[in-house]
């Protein structure tokens, strides 16, 4: 087991690792392929009109002219050792990750991302606890009593929920719930956590229900599909042949095995939505991550795109590594093939 | 939108019907901003609700953030309006409506700046008892230092205009952060504590008006921190920043008790204190306005759509609504580097082709612009309403285009691409416009659309790039730095400001009669020469036929009733943020 880990990590290191490549090849050598040369690039970062002089001193401060492999080893060395920048009086340090320098705002980016991680943060657990408790559960039920009226009443709602995009049912909550019935606050409003729990958890019940809707919608689908597959398994009947109780066989057997995709998915669904979900962020205006780097992307703004891009990375990474963990527990399968 | 504001909006529009039930008639456009709708537009000409009262607490939003707030690194109006609150400047703008508040007056300077005879020195001394935040005295090598820091240390502060870099004869100085000893800078000479003395290159005129941008703020080098001065600006004016700012987060304003108003020409604090919160959603901002919970948008561009619908239809808030033109010309530049365009008739053929009317529609109507006829916003000093290229009720002429395309040589037509920036939907609308208007006489056009971020500095302002991509039209909008024919023009019409990258000459005019011509104004000291020749070459540039103008951009602009001394300012062409007050109950 502790090998089997170690070896995911050492996997995942790697795939960070080969991230950071592309993205810096996105960011850096796709313009030039373009045909946007290195004082293109550095008008990027200055004002509306940039001068001969400026453009010159933008390329010497960022290393522009440097060969790629030159750019790209600072880039590296900042996210693992931090760097410094000039900020003309002083020198400011960026501790490690640096996730490097905003020129726009003449900010560091890794605090900023710190800034609206909590606010990603609540949405995605939030809304992942209510899709996964629904979903799963709806799935069962669905499964266990299939071609019922519920079962076709949840696969229903199910392919209504998959189909309607995130900002027309956040628009649509939005219009009965917060300003048709103001039973919650309408769209911008964010309260920490520690500040006020309640605040909190009320401000995010709509834009939580709306995205989980769309992901439970899902997870019903794929829970569904999975136990009706294993409960026709050898192991069931096995399980009903020992003469076990029809709950355990359910719970024990049947839903353990039907997890492992699912497992699965969520984290990578949970990953990504911990990098930002654009969607339901820009339709209830949260100031999270998401939202932060389409702003970042209007304004042209790389290193923020760049940390956005890598952060989320990270978030997929880690939350694979613990999915491949959790899957060698839930799936005693896993665990021989390792 | 919601619900609740509908139902206001609708209230309030009984409540005016019921007022105006005697008047009968009129006011029933459908509020689409199409035909002649007007709205009071009387902050334009006078001061709305003139007031001498003090306190409360003025609350403005930002759609996004400024650039920057420190004074010497940034380049928006709305900001240079701005940064009056807590960077008092040498010269400033008069709080006057109308073309009075183009003048500028001293500020912190005792009088205008005072010129040598062979117009290479401009002096200005500074008023006594000048304090900053701190107490400490404000003195002329601060001024000096500001300038030094703005516009010589590219690598650190590049977000502001360079024009002292241009102009001071400085040498090969670097800047105070590569060389920390300000004496090396001679560009700027103090020979006392109180005199300023800028050594120019070579004469220029207007240097007043550079004397009003915010780099001129006094900045004491032992607070500078480059460019995290922003975030901890020292105040010379009415107001200072009440803690450590961080970029994004609400900006506080609060009174500086150093500040003495009877040093100051204006009055500007009013409020007790001023907030700004920046990346407010946009039409949420605009709800917010007319319901009276914010008082100003900072960024002063007007309205969004649908708040311009719910203005237009309510009597109640058209009078409360100004629509001002915004100084900002929009035009399509005609690039003589591409084919067919080397050929002023097949240039010629485009600007009588062209359908005004429609292009004017396409970026939402009369309330959104008037339509231009040549290469000068009409509020600049000197202005001449001529229309060399005009055809009849604007929609284009097709006996003087088909014309043309025969003197071109190409009297079936030829192909071009028109370039616009793809995130700016007026824009993508207009060029669609003028597509339709060109497609009649054969001549068939790609639209080609870039992110508006890269635009200048990477497409349309990259000469090699236009010619690579034969961007034969290229959708562009113009504003002057400040309010005179050399501040608008310059950049995009003297052939010394092409660039490889970043280029604003985008029609790449490089006609030595207007170089001449703009160099010659630059050293004429009499002003009313100086605007003859800015009427001189706004008839050449359009003479040369690579100048497409279809319009003097205006802005929507609420002003809740719980503002006092509201007027839109010629100066910044927004409302004077300095002026405003609250009524107090």
């Amino acid at each position: 087991m502790i090998r089997y880990i170690f070896r995911r990590l050492a996997a995942g290191v790697v795939l960070l690792l080969v991230v950071t490549m592309v993205v810096f090849a996105i960011f850096f050598l796709v313009p030039r392929l373009a045909g946007i040369d290195s004082d293109g690039l550095a008008a990027r970062y200055i004002g509306k009109s940039p001068s001969p002089e400026a453009i010159a001193a933008v390329k010497e401060r960022l290393n522009l002219d440097e060969p790629i492999t030159v750019q790209y080893w600072e880039f590296v060395s900042g996210l693992v050792m931090g760097q410094e920048y000039d900020s003309g009086a002083d020198v400011i340090h960026c501790d490690a990750p640096c996730f490097g320098y905003s020129f726009k705002t003449n900010t560091e980016v890794w605090p900023q991302l710190m800034d609206r991680l909590p606010v990603t943060g609540s949405l995605a657990i939030g809304a992942a606890v209510i899709w996964v408790v629904a979903g799963v559960s709806i799935g069962v039920l669905s499964a266990l009593r299939r071609g019922s009226v519920l079962d076709r009443a949840a696969m229903m709602t199910a392919l209504a929920g998959v189909s309607l995009p995130i900002f027309f049912t956040g628009l649509v909550s939005l219009a009965l719930f917060s300003y048709y019935w103001p039973i919650f606050p309408p769209g911008g409003s964010f309260t920490h956590f520690t500040d006020n729990p309640l605040a909190w958890a009320h401000g995010l019940v709509l834009p939580w229900i709306t995205l989980a809707f769309l992901y439970a919608a899902m997870y019903a689908r794929l829970t569904r599909a999975g136990m009706l597959d294993t409960m026709g398994e050898d192991f069931i009947r096995t399980a009903r042949a020992k003469g076990l109780a029809e709950r355990r066989v359910v719970t024990k057997h049947g839903l353990r095995a039907a997890l492992t995709p699912i497992i699965t998915i969520f984290g990578l669904d949970f990953g990504l939505m911990l990098g930002g979900a654009v969607l339901t962020e820009s339709t209830f205006s949260l100031p999270g991550l998401g939202k932060f780097a389409v702003d970042a992307i209007r304004g042209n703004d790389l290193p923020v795109v760049l940390g956005v891009t890598m952060i989320t990375a990270v978030f997929v990474v880690i939350c694979n590594l613990i999915v491949d963990v959790l899957y060698a527990w839930v799936d005693p399968r896993v665990r021989v093939g390792a | 939108m919601s619900k609740k504001w509908l139902g206001l909006a609708a209230a309030g529009t009984s409540v005016a019907m019921l007022l105006t039930a005697c008047g009968g008639g009129g006011g029933n456009e459908s509020g689409s901003g199409g035909s002649d709708i007007s709205v009071d537009d009387s902050a334009i000409s006078s001061v709305v609700d003139e007031s001498t009262e003090q306190g409360g607490t003025l609350k403005y939003a930002h759609s996004d953030q400024f650039d920057s707030l420190d004074p010497g690194n940034t380049y928006y109006a709305a900001n240079w309006d701005f940064t009056r609150y807590y960077a008092r400047t040498l010269v400033t703008y008069p709080q006057k409506p109308g073309d009075k508040g183009q003048e500028p007056v001293p500020d912190m300077a005792t009088d205008l700046g005072e010129v040598s005879d062979d117009g290479l020195t401009w002096t200005y001394t500074l008023k006594k008892g000048l304090k900053f935040q701190d107490g400490s005295k404000i003195t002329s090598e601060d001024v000096k230092y500001a300038i030094a820091r703005s516009n010589f240390a590219p690598e650190v502060l590049n977000k502001g205009p360079n024009y002292f870099f241009q102009l001071l004869d400085a040498g090969g100085y670097e800047g105070p952060y590569k060389d920390e000893n300000l004496d090396d800078f001679k560009g700027v000479t103090t020979p006392d504590d109180r005199t300023v003395e800028f050594h120019l290159k070579k004469p220029f005129a207007e240097f007043d008006y550079l004397a009003a941008m915010p780099q001129t703020a006094p900045v004491p080098a032992d607070a500078d921190t480059g460019d995290q001065y922003q975030t901890n600006v020292v105040s010379s004016g009415p107001y200072k920043f009440e803690s450590e700012w961080t970029p994004g987060q609400q900006l506080n304003l609060v009174r500086n008790e150093e500040y003495d108003p009877e040093s100051d020409p204006l009055t500007r604090n009013r409020p007790d204190k001023v907030q700004v919160q920046f990346k407010q959603e946009e039409n949420d901002r605009d709800k917010r306005l007319i319901n009276g919970d914010l008082h100003v948008d900072v960024a002063g561009l007007g309205v969004e759509a649908s708040a311009r619908q719910d203005i237009l239809r309510s009597e109640e808030l058209k009078a409360n609504a100004d629509n001002p033109q915004t100084g900002f010309l929009l035009y399509f530049a005609i690039n003589p580097n591409v084919k067919p365009f080397d050929k002023k008739s097949c240039r010629e053929a485009i600007l009588y082709a062209a359908d005004k009317t429609a292009m004017q529609g396409a970026w939402g109507g009369s309330i959104a612009g008037d339509i231009a006829t040549n290469m000068l916003p009409p509020s600049i000093p000197g202005y001449k309403d001529i229309d060399p290229y005009g055809t009849k009720g604007n929609k284009g002429s097709k006996k003087k285009t088909e014309a043309a395309l025969e003197e071109c040589g190409m009297p079936d037509g030829f192909s071009t691409n028109i370039s616009y920036r793809s995130d700016r939907d007026k824009e993508k609308k207009t060029a669609e416009a003028l597509q339709q208007s060109l497609q009649k006489y054969g001549i068939k056009t790609d639209l080609k659309g870039y992110p508006a971020g890269t635009y200048t500095s990477e497409q349309a302002g990259s000469p090699e790039f236009v010619k690579r991509e034969e961007l034969g039209i290229i959708a562009y909008g113009w504003g002057a730095d400040w309010p005179s024919g050399y501040g608008f023009m310059s950049q995009i019409m003297h052939g010394d400001s092409i660039k490889p990258a970043g280029n604003s000459n985008l029609s790449e005019l490089d006609d030595p009669e207007v170089n001449d011509l703009l160099d010659e104004a630059a050293v004429t000291e009499e002003a009313a020469g100086r605007e003859k020749i800015y009427a001189d070459v706004n008839s050449l540039a359009m003479e040369s036929a690579t100048f497409l103008p279809y319009l003097n951009q205006k802005a929507l602009l609420y002003r809740p009733e719980s503002l006092s001394n509201v007027y839109f300012s010629e100066a910044y062409k927004m409302y004077d943020y300095s002026a405003l007050g609250l009524e107090q109950n």
